[in-house]
């Protein structure tokens, strides 16, 4: 158990009953300063990462070097393994036949790609996270269903609580309850 | 739903479900698997009743194989490639049209694919999983299974990698993965919708962890749809490859019937043919079991029906191609094989296989039968036979008799033989229905999207008044 002591603020989190609601809401909030928070929506909400002030994802990056990486690596294995170290006389043809070395190099691209994709995509999200404060949120269930939740973390260096449940209580939220990281 | 609210509309423009919130197909999809187990419909039991005790027959074929080795199924020489092949061909087929549906028809912008993705995808997984215990059982010793693959050995040597047979391997086991990965990334917003939805503890624990704590956060999504979209793009040559190299097992050797550039263009398309003939075999009982007509609605049905109908001509094609060039090679072993194909002791499978894959999915040209989902229904039955005498065909027809009269063999499948297939079908059917108590069988939140899709497009108009003021 966790004393008092260490259970701290983690932010304060508006519940939305509709999309365009928390779109409006991460809007007004940048507007009004703040820069650390995160929306959670049951489906992805377009225009809701820019509202929050983010980059595109590095993610399609990650995925090319795993592609070239798998091509190329697949395609010197075989080169290696049927040309240099154990070559093998087949009617006297060469034992440099690339064309042959394809099929494969291909399907190592595709699968060292599809790893990279998945694998890079879950690490990127710092998942899997067996706890996160949010589930803290009375009510956070819906997230998954149909509501739309706003959290406008602690760490944010214009954070004050009276001042953020006002700040979201303007926004028409169902409720709005601030949560601590425990 | 009625029948007059699922009239096709001829310019495809209006939305594939209708009078649904985000929170009312949560719920109806999610529900099938919350339902205690006292309510779940008889079907369901009868089902997985079937599947399991099919299992049994696998068990004991297995195990009978593993004690007294291959030689109980009916292989001889020259025909060394049995009903193995032709099983294996015809389960990897059927679980291409999982990832057409989950990945080329989402590169295409198809929204009706939402509704049977999911489901397809699954099927993907067991049939590749029935599919590649063939392979693995016909290496005889299935404990050595791991030389297949290149790994530093005490011998000093690596397989021979300009063989169909050694690219096969590669493109199963990567299609296998790849399959793997594409299902469970989508399955992840589900769970935790699952998460949200189950009430028992210790199961909502397990649906988290397997959720992998997903929350729903704005940069999570963001991540996941490029991801998504990746996963589609690199499926898409991805599955036109793995049957394309499966055909070259055959095409690249030199056997009359065998020894044709046809083969990767004709198998895809078969394999697409076969895949939505199962999907449909099993969405047409479980949308109405389940109730789920108004996700899965009749244009559903009848969009599939177009696609089954197309990649049907398609393999047609591949037949007469097939006959064309073995006649128009000139060499006497084609013509020879042509001639023994038409006529021969296995004359019957062959034109059964074109009653079945060509004459009679042309009722589907008829708008009446691709509204019937009973017709749909016995069509798929004949196109699964079909593509199973397809591969038995390509497989036996053309190995029994080849270039050596003297070594011409008959060949016919054994009762382990028979067994080992009627088990595979068997644990394809218990995973199918595991699957349906599961996990959610429609894809939740594809469905929530084009909900709110269909939202957004209604209320378009005001917002853009809200906007301006």
């Amino acid at each position: 158990m966790k004393s008092e002591l260490d259970i701290n603020p983690y932010g304060v989190v508006a519940e939305f009953s509709d999309d365009k609601q928390v779109l409006n809401a991460a809007h007004k909030a940048r507007e009004a300063g703040y820069t650390i928070m995160e929306a959670y929506s049951p489906v992805p909400v377009h225009g809701l990462d820019e509202a929050l002030g983010r980059k595109r994802s590095i993610l399609p990056y990650l995925v090319l070097l795993g592609g070239l990486t798998g091509c190329i690596g697949g395609f010197f294995m075989q080169t290696w393994m049927s040309h240099i170290d154990y070559p093998w006389n087949i009617g006297g043809r060469p034992s440099f036949s690339w064309p042959a070395f394809i099929p494969v190099t291909f399907e190592l691209t595709i699968l060292c790609s599809a790893l990279t994709t998945v694998i890079g995509m879950f690490s990127l999200n710092g998942l899997p996270r067996p706890h996160h404060p949010i589930f803290n949120t009375p009510n956070f269930d819906r997230s998954a269903i149909d509501h739309y939740f706003l959290c406008i973390e602690a760490k944010d260096p214009k954070y004050d609580e009276e001042e953020v449940i006002k700040f979201l209580q303007e926004l028409g939220p169902e409720a709005v309850t601030p949560i601590t990281d425990a | 739903m009625s029948t007059e609210d699922v009239k096709r509309d001829p310019e495809g423009k209006e939305p594939f479900i209708s009078g649904h919130t985000l929170g009312s197909v949560s719920h109806k999809i999610g529900d099938v698997t919350t339902l205690p187990m006292k309510k779940l419909p008889k079907f369901w039991y009868g089902g997985i009743l079937i599947g399991i005790t099919l299992v049994q027959l696998l068990f004991l074929a297995v195990y009978t194989l593993i004690v007294k080795g291959t030689g109980i199924w009916g292989l001889n020489v020259p025909v060394a490639w049995g009903f193995a092949i032709i099983n294996f061909v015809w389960w990897i087929g059927i679980g291409h049209a999982g990832t057409l549906i989950s990945a080329i028809l989402f590169l295409f912008r198809q929204d009706w694919r939402m509704s049977i993705a999911r489901f397809a995808e699954a099927m993907t997984l067991f049939a590749v999983v029935c599919a590649g215990l063939f392979p693995l059982l016909h290496v005889g010793r299935p404990w050595m299974v791991y030389w297949l693959f290149p790994y530093p050995n005490t011998m000093g040597m690596w397989p021979q990698f300009r063989s169909p047979l050694l690219w096969d391997v590669f493109a199963v086991s990567t299609y296998a993965t790849v399959s793997i990965l594409f299902w469970y990334t989508g399955l992840v917003p589900d769970l935790a919708t699952m998460r949200a939805k189950a009430k028992d503890l210790w199961i909502k624990k397990i649906y988290h962890g397997m959720s992998l704590g997903w929350t729903g956060a704005a940069r999570h999504w963001h991540r996941y749809e490029i991801a998504y979209l990746l996963l589609a793009g690199l499926s898409t040559p991805l599955v036109l490859s793995v049957h394309s190299i499966v055909s070259l097992d055959f095409a690249v050797s030199v056997e009359p019937g065998w020894h044709t550039t046809v083969f990767p263009p004709y198998f895809v398309a078969g394999a697409i043919f076969a895949g939505f003939a199962m999907v449909l075999t099993f969405m047409i009982p479980v949308r109405s079991i389940f109730g789920f007509k108004d996700l899965l609605t009749d244009r559903h049905l009848d969009n599939m029906c177009k696609v089954m109908l197309f990649s049907g001509l398609i393999v047609a094609y591949g037949y007469l191609m097939e006959v064309f060039f073995m006649w128009y090679s000139g060499s006497p072993f084609e013509r020879f094989a042509e001639v023994n194909r038409f006529f021969g002791p296995y004359h019957n499978q062959y034109w059964a296989l074109i009653l079945c894959n060509v004459l009679v999915p042309q009722l589907l040209w008829a708008p009446k039968v691709r509204q019937n989902p009973l017709i749909i229904f016995i069509i798929c039955q004949f196109i699964s036979v079909g593509m199973w005498l397809e591969r038995f065909v390509i497989v036996i027809i053309s190995l029994h008799r080849d270039f050596l009269t003297s070594s011409w063999r008959q060949y016919a499948g054994t009762e382990w033989d028979w067994m080992m297939y009627i088990g595979t079908m068997g644990l394809f059917l218990t995973l199918v229905f595991i699957f349906i108590r599961t996990l959610p069988i429609i894809a939740i939140f594809e469905m929530r999207e084009l909900v709110h899709k269909s939202h957004d497009d209604d209320h378009g108009h005001d917002d853009h008044q809200e906007e301006s003021e």
